[in-house]
């Protein structure tokens, strides 16, 4: 569980890193240009396409976070040997109910296509977003691997204050 | 015939009169109606599950034709205009011997979308016949669709990325056509259609079975 906690608390990390930082760069006949994250999330603010950013901003960067969150306070009380915080139960139901939605590794999976599509017309270059997101992905299978869902619910169950 | 030794019966928890969770698997007593353990509703059968399933069934299946047929990106170069369909952009990919990615994209937002409606439309169809389908093979495809239905989102992003990031005003610029708007609802209809299912449904038929 400790384990969990610490892989989690990386990947929330990595996530705040990946926003600030360049995502990607290119250069064509003398332009250049990068772009973030937010700038990603941005892309369909023009018009009516509006709704689409707030999806896209739940999706790869509100919800994955959330979900983090969620799970550090939920296991982090417990990997230190306390009880679950209060509402823990409602913060693992949460974490488990937004875990379908929070879609980074499709996103850096995006990510790898979009290089390829323009890598004909330009020179790109990654930024370090890309990279914090490309080792959040790691990290986040990695944390999914390890967590066993039916042994957390069992132990908020044994571990909750009667 | 004699079937002299059965496979064991399957125990259901409705038959062993109880509830179970389906978020965290507690089981409880009928009494209960929320989980003690997790704090979800409690219900043994989610008698209105089907017609949810079928009701963003088929808004996916509706929200999938604009996206097929209207323009994913606009391509603006020296001020001439290209627009590029989903499948015709998989299909430049392809001319253009990027193969693996096309085929990424192919099987991700032409593939995957149609043989999940075609899957959950036969898993609805399904529960409500008695045929009994010897094995575990629909609860093995209510998984593989319950995973697989996030990974079409991948050309939305695609989108997002490169008209983000290709913008050089008159000398080239992307812009995101409508299917996105159109593709992303369908992707997000059909992943709420299969959340609606409810999977104790498939249950069901190996209870009446036995009997």
């Amino acid at each position: 569980m400790t384990q969990i906690v610490m892989l989690a608390a990386t990947a929330a990390i990595l996530m705040v890193a990946a926003v600030f930082f360049p995502f990607l760069e290119i250069h064509a006949s003398g332009l250049s240009r990068w772009s973030s994250l937010l700038g990603v999330v941005a892309a369909f603010s023009e018009g009516w396409m509006l709704p689409l950013t707030f999806g896209l901003g739940a999706m790869i960067l509100v919800l994955p976070l959330a979900r983090l969150a969620a799970l550090i306070y939920t296991l982090a009380p417990m990997a230190l040997g306390h009880r679950p915080a209060p509402h823990a139960a409602l913060a693992f139901r949460w974490a488990e109910a937004m875990r379908p939605w929070a879609m980074v590794e499709i996103f850096i999976l995006g990510a790898a296509i979009s290089l390829v599509k323009i890598s004909a017309l330009a020179d790109v270059a990654l930024g370090p977003a890309f990279w914090a997101l490309a080792v959040l992905v790691v990290v986040t299978v990695l944390k999914d691997t390890l967590m066993c869902r039916m042994t957390v619910w069992k132990t908020l169950e044994e571990r909750r204050p009667s | 015939m004699e079937d002299a030794r059965g496979t064991p019966a399957i125990l259901t928890a409705r038959r062993a009169g109880l509830v179970g969770c389906t978020r965290c698997g507690r089981v409880h007593s009928p009494r209960e109606s929320t989980c003690r353990r997790c704090g979800s509703a409690l219900t043994s059968r989610d008698g209105a599950s089907l017609q949810r399933v079928w009701a963003w069934l088929m808004a996916g299946m509706i929200a999938y034709v604009p996206a097929m047929t209207f323009p994913m990106l606009m391509t603006t170069t020296l001020g001439q205009q290209q627009e590029n369909t989903i499948v015709g952009g998989a299909i430049h990919l392809f001319d253009e011997g990027s193969y693996f990615v096309a085929l990424i994209v192919f099987v991700a937002s032409v593939l995957i979308p149609i043989s999940k409606f075609i899957a959950i439309g036969y898993l609805a169809l399904s529960v409500r016949s008695s045929v009994v389908i010897r094995g575990h093979g629909r609860q093995r495809l209510y998984h593989v669709v319950e995973f697989i239905g996030r990974w079409s989102m991948i050309d939305v992003f695609v989108v997002a990325i490169l008209s983000s990031l290709v913008r050089f005003g008159f000398t080239a610029t992307i812009t995101p056509g409508i299917a996105a708007l159109s593709f992303a609802l369908s992707v997000a209809f059909t992943m709420l259609s299969a959340q609606s299912f409810d999977p104790r449904m498939i249950w069901d038929a190996y209870e009446d079975d036995d009997t």
